[in-house]
């Protein structure tokens, strides 16, 4: 078939060697799906090693779940006497079927980073049965206390206040600011809207404009936020966007619009979550506040693991990590490599 | 008579939305068309909706093709558009220096991954005739974690002058590249459907895959096809869209965008069902979406709400544009003029587009 001129002779042949081609391509595509999605199992042999088992989330879901599952793998090594299994599964059933069986396969202790809050009860109340120790982390469960031994979470509240405080310190003459929330409703957005809300309640800022990124963050549709008060002719002078991806697509906006931000700027830009293009940027003068949301708790899980092993007590229920803030005077080379989360653009690398 | 009126019609209604959703606008303020110059680019409402839509007219136009040679849609898209700029993105960060030259090859191997993307829907709807919806929702769900492997598990950052003169704007140039790069594509794809048959190809196919067969055209060839022409325009769009965004976020890039690409299909008044198309009509449809989606903003509507609003708007629009509410308006327009009821609903229809396929089912039979 020629698309210049239609012929009557459509051949079969043809008809049939594309069928041919089509089922290869298929085929091919299929093959590198399946190599692609592979789980990973980590599981080493020692002397007595502590045996723990990882429910979590799979690294693809996001940069904070890669550097949390590579911390992980990193911290309960067989080289620091562990035997550690995991499953990486966004599936809520198949992290409590998988939960089970590590029970079943009588590991000492549980870590759980649920893709869903519910559903947990029966697994968690076996692993009490097992003697299993039970640790959540990232997630909480809406379970009984009672039925795991500590979880540690980061508090969405207590980064939103970093932010407000650090904000208020900055003696500007007023404080005009725009709110770029992201997926509503989500732990994140309430706990980091909540400080600018009250401030707004308070009467110590002004909110200008209050949008969202969505459900997806999305850098887009945050650059359309600002772009619209831009253009509306508002005057401000804060950018309080909720992640990184955000608080880059805010900036995008400002300087289209030739508007100073950063070190000596007119307007200040927050951005949450230390990834390491937005430490580099707060580090360039270019924003001027990003506020961590450590996905890093193997180190504290593995602490209590071993106090528990020395016969020490150690913290039950709802722990939160410590976070930090940091601005264009705290921020050094030490914070970016080891607190930042992916890709790392490099020292006086700025990301427009 | 009849032909003249039915190339008109059918960009009445996106054209009326976009008209309305403009004065609307001008009534918030009359500022909305203001233009000045910063930074050697023109700034204003208009050039920022021009820059925002571009990767989704882009799309838009890919998936008008494959909704009317297919029936279905595609909505593996915006996944595909991450696929294909992380392997744009890897060619960059894999050469010793970024230069036009590896820019240019890496928009070539990314062209390359979008027609192999196509080609592997393409063949699951034509070979082995699944629904575009469900053969495309295995890439939809699979999909990101490929382009997170290409990105060796990290968001990888571009970082350097020319990418951002891609996504940004080029010195001396007064208009941003993106919205060029949109122009230079548009009018590409109208020399495509104007120089060969591939419309007359995929309507035929999409209207009734027997008769084109009968005619000598093969079904399988033009799926296959627009299915590939859609992954090129997938790449166009990653490559855009990460130019923007100067790193590449596997999880978020282009997330979501293929429900407004559909969208920006129907709002063109062409049938999701297949058929006669009007790439057009899409085009103009993405633009709407984007200017709704401003105006919205513009207008500031509650953050909570905004969604809901937007709801609204579009379900009132796909039911004005549903054929039984032009027939009835059609109907009410014709009988003053001509004193005479011109007949039934479905020969009143005939002179727009959904009813074309029953004209072209007429003819099948022998």
């Amino acid at each position: 078939m020629k698309f210049r001129s239609i012929t009557r002779t459509g051949g079969s042949n043809r008809h049939r060697r594309m069928k041919a081609i089509g089922m290869a391509l298929v085929l091919l595509l299929a093959v590198a799906l399946v190599a692609g999605c592979g789980g990973k199992k980590t599981a080493a042999a020692g002397a007595s090693p502590i045996k723990v088992g990882i429910v979590n989330l799979p690294p693809e879901e996001s940069g904070y779940r890669q550097a949390n599952v590579e911390d992980m793998n990193k911290t309960f090594a067989a080289a620091n006497g562990y035997e550690a299994r995991q499953t990486n599964t966004a599936d809520n059933s198949e992290q409590i079927a998988a939960a089970a069986g590590y029970i079943r396969d009588g590991v000492d202790y549980l870590l759980i980073s649920a893709a869903n809050a519910s559903g947990w009860d029966n697994v968690l109340k076996s692993a009490k049965d097992a003697g299993v120790k039970v640790f959540l982390f990232d997630r909480l469960i809406e379970t009984d206390a009672s039925n795991y031994q500590a979880a540690l979470v980061s508090d969405m509240y207590a980064e939103g206040s970093i932010a407000m405080d650090w904000l208020l310190k900055q003696g500007l003459g007023a404080y005009n600011v725009i709110l770029i929330r992201g997926q509503l409703g989500s732990a994140a957005e309430k706990g980091r809207s909540d400080a600018v809300l009250k401030a707004r309640d308070a009467g110590k800022i002004k909110l200008v404009a209050d949008g969202t990124g969505g459900d997806s963050w999305s850098l887009e549709e945050a650059r359309k936020v600002v772009e619209a008060a831009i253009t509306a002719g508002k005057d401000f002078n804060v950018i309080f966007a909720e992640n990184d991806g955000m608080a880059q697509g805010a900036v995008q906006a400002l300087d289209a619009a030739g508007i100073t931000h950063g070190k000596g700027g007119k307007v200040k830009v927050i951005g949450f979550d230390f990834n390491r293009f937005a430490l580099r940027n707060v580090q360039a003068g270019y924003w001027d506040l990003d506020v961590q949301c450590s996905p890093r708790q193997a180190a504290q899980i593995a602490g209590w693991i071993q106090d528990l092993k020395a016969g020490k007590p150690i913290p039950s229920g709802i722990v939160y990590q410590t976070e930090i803030g940091i601005d264009t005077a705290s921020i050094t080379n030490d914070i970016v490599l080891n607190k930042g989360i992916n890709a790392d653009p490099g020292e006086g690398v700025i990301t427009r | 008579m009849r032909r003249v009126k039915a190339t008109g019609f059918h960009l009445l209604l996106p054209l009326s939305v976009l008209a309305f959703l403009v004065v609307v606008n001008v009534i918030k303020g009359v500022d909305y068309f203001s233009l000045s110059v910063i930074n050697g680019a023109l700034y204003g409402n208009i050039p920022n909706i021009l820059f925002g839509a571009s990767e989704l007219v882009v799309l838009a136009v890919g998936m008008t093709l494959v909704t009317s040679s297919s029936g279905g849609q595609d909505i593996s898209v915006g996944v595909a558009g991450a696929i294909t700029s992380s392997v744009f993105v890897a060619i960059l960060l894999g050469a010793d220096k970024i230069t036009w030259w590896t820019i240019f090859a890496g928009f070539l191997a990314g062209c390359a991954v979008g027609v192999l993307i196509g080609a592997f829907n393409g063949s699951l709807v034509a070979v082995f005739k699944v629904q575009p919806m469900v053969a495309t929702l295995i890439l939809f769900t699979a999909g990101r974690s490929v382009a997170f492997l290409i990105d060796g598990k990290l968001s990888p950052i571009l970082a350097n002058d020319l990418t951002s003169r891609i996504g940004g704007v080029m010195p001396g140039v007064f208009i941003q590249t993106p919205i060029l790069l949109t122009a230079v594509f548009i009018a590409l794809i109208a020399l495509l459907l104007k120089t060969t048959n591939l419309k007359l190809y995929a309507q035929s196919v999409g209207v009734n895959e027997k008769a084109a067969r009968l005619n000598g055209i093969d079904p399988v060839a033009v799926k296959l096809l627009t299915f590939m022409l859609l992954g090129v325009c997938t790449a166009v769009a990653g490559f855009i869209a990460v130019c923007k965004a100067g790193r590449h976020d596997s999880v978020n890039l282009l997330k979501y965008i293929e429900m407004d690409a559909i969208l920006a299909v129907a709002i063109g008044g062409n049938a999701l069902g297949g058929g006669k198309f009007s790439v057009t009509g899409s085009i103009i449809g993405a633009y709407t979406i984007e200017v709704l989606n401003r105006t919205l903003l513009r207008l500031e509507v509650d953050t909570e709400a905004i969604k809901a609003v937007k709801a609204v708007f579009i379900i009132v629009l796909m039911v004005l544009a549903s054929p039984v509410v032009r027939g009835y308006l059609a109907n009410a327009v014709r009988r003053p003029r001509s004193g005479t009821q011109t007949g039934t609903v479905a020969e009143e229809a005939e002179d727009g587009w959904v009813s074309a396929p029953d004209a072209f089912r007429g003819r099948e039979a022998p």
